[in-house]
């Protein structure tokens, strides 16, 4: 298929807005979530309206017809990512829930006091706070692989702090801040060398480029569907199927469970052994069309138009006097462009944008370490996706200036 | 909405009169809204009759938060300690003159919290103290 932008922003209904009469929208915060396009939110109405039913129980039409619809969504993701198989999809809430997911159950029943985990100090907050909380139960320790000036992670560092023996390697594929996308595959190499189990945080990288975990050798992959066209209120945890067989279960309740007794219970066979309770079948119907939306569009056509929208985003913010822009070089960098102002807090830039209709995000993004190594409280940040063009960076553009002019 | 960046604004902003640490002082304060990273501290000296004579804040964030600042410090010298435990959202409000979305009203909001906090005494300054 041949990317045309313009054909793929007629397939969002929500990039027609107006945000007031005469303004429309210029949506450039879709690293904190992406906008859906029709298939999905049509795949989700035809499920409520045609085939509405609980999954995996019942016998009867609509519940066969909606186990299948939850069940193939789950193919389609196990394809998308090269899985070898889909029972090594976990269903989960979001990126979030997948981490700790980890932490609780797999962390739990591997990690002794004193065990080390290595993470690096470009992480969103929720591959930082669930290693906290287990240190503090278990006193773990965590390692940080430092990040450079120039956003890179410092892999010197890291080779020195891989000496120390860690059970755990996690780490973000792609900064929601800097945009870095880190070398995933040689990260997980050298922490196979040292005997360490490897976490990725895909959240920024499978909604913008293909992430094929075989060839990455991941153990463990985390992300979200609401970050690639699908639904809010589902994620996924891939992981290794003798890794996720030797984990305990971490949720208990129905459709977890092979057999319940009054007091014990065995647990289901993967994947059902990590999904308790009414899950989000929409959702997960939604996601699925989701996958099938990017694959139509074809995630090389994807990755290479955001590198051209980064590329000229670059530029054009470079000439702006009192910018500065936060991160590597576009040949490192996904589809993100976070900045300051000179003499401007963050928030009154985005808030004077958004009188334009141009929707950035101010503030931490949730990754506070990461803004205090920079020395800055905050940042205004833009982002992009398959929808993005030009013309809303110009916009973006006129709208720096307008907000120089406001503070001048 | 453009109301919301109006000059006086953007005046105390950038050139407050309020700006400093008072030392010594008979109160002082600080906290942070969490969301965004915006931090307040607030002085204070009054005089022999519990009046406040002298008031100056520091800290970082955006237009609304430091502005607010500036302009609440200015129309609270003078007044009774007693009086600044009764002032609320309104009052900033007028101050600033702006009615302000959810997530602004706490950037304009935390000067008032962090004054409030001070002249209580407390260990923290919870949003029910501007509600
Ligand atoms: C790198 C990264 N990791 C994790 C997350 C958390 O995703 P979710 O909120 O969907 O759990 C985000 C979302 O912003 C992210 O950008």
């Amino acid at each position: 298929m041949t990317f045309d932008v313009t054909q793929i922003r007629a397939d969002f209904p929500i990039l027609q807005r107006e945000v007031r009469p005469g303004v429309p929208v210029v949506y450039l915060d879709s690293t904190a979530t992406a906008q859906k396009p029709l298939a999905v939110i049509q795949a989700m109405d035809d499920y409520y309206r045609r085939s509405n039913a609980n999954i995996h129980r019942g016998v009867h039409t609509l519940a066969e017809e909606a186990t299948a619809l939850y069940e193939q969504a789950r193919e389609k993701i196990a394809r998308f990512i090269n899985a070898p198989s889909a029972r090594q999809i976990i269903y989960t809430r979001n990126t979030t829930e997948s981490i700790n997911l980890v932490a609780y159950s797999w962390a739990r029943a591997n990690l002794q006091p004193g065990d080390l985990v290595i993470l690096t100090e470009m992480e969103h907050h929720s591959n930082l706070v669930p290693w906290h909380m287990l240190a503090m139960e278990r006193d773990i320790r965590l390692e940080f692989i430092p990040v450079t000036e120039n956003g890179l992670l410092d892999l010197e560092a890291y080779h020195k702090l891989l000496e120390q023996t860690p059970k755990l390697v996690a780490f973000t594929h792609m900064s929601n801040v800097l945009g870095t996308i880190n070398p995933a595959a040689e990260i997980i190499r050298l922490a196979h060398q040292a005997g360490a189990v490897t976490l990725l945080d895909g959240a920024q990288s499978v909604p913008h480029f293909a992430v094929d975990v075989q060839a990455l050798e991941v153990d463990f992959l985390a992300f979200s569907a609401h970050k690639m066209c699908g639904p809010t209120g589902i994620g996924v945890l891939y992981g290794k199927a003798d890794l996720l067989e030797a984990m305990p279960p971490f949720l208990g309740g129905g459709d977890m469970i092979r057999e319940v007794k009054l007091r014990s219970f065995k647990p289901n066979a993967l994947p059902h052994k990590f999904e308790a309770g009414t899950p989000a079948i929409a959702e997960a119907i939604g996601f699925g069309a989701a996958i099938d939306y990017l694959s139509r569009v074809g995630m090389k056509n994807i990755a290479a138009h955001e590198h051209e929208i980064t590329q000229y985003t670059l530029e054009r913010l470079e000439e702006i006097p009192g910018v500065k822009l936060f991160g590597p070089s576009a040949e490192h960098k996904g589809g993100v462009a976070a900045f300051t102002l000179e003499g401007v807090h963050p928030h009154d830039v985005a808030q004077i944008l958004d009188q334009d209709g141009i929707a950035v995000r101010a503030g931490h993004h949730c990754a506070q370490p990461l803004h205090e190594k920079f020395h800055i409280p905050a940042t205004s940040r833009a982002s992009f996706y398959l929808y993005s063009t030009k013309e809303e960076v110009d916009r973006l553009v006129d709208g720096i200036y307008k907000v120089k002019k406001y503070f001048g | 909405m453009d109301d919301l960046y109006r000059e006086v604004i953007i005046e105390h902003y950038k050139n407050p009169s309020y700006r400093g640490y008072l030392d010594p002082h008979d109160y002082a304060f600080a906290d942070s809204n969490p969301l965004c990273g915006d931090h307040i501290e607030i002085t204070l000296r009054v005089d022999d009759q519990n009046r406040i004579s002298q008031a100056a804040f520091q800290g970082h964030g955006c237009a609304i938060s430091q502005a607010s600042a500036d302009l609440l410090l200015e129309s609270i010298i003078g007044k009774p300690l007693e009086e600044v435990k009764h002032l609320d959202k309104d009052y900033v409000l007028d101050l600033l003159g702006l009615d302000l979305g959810p997530v602004r009203l706490k950037c304009a909001l935390l000067s008032l919290k962090v004054l409030k906090a001070g002249v209580y005494g407390l260990g923290e300054a919870p949003d029910s103290l501007v509600e």
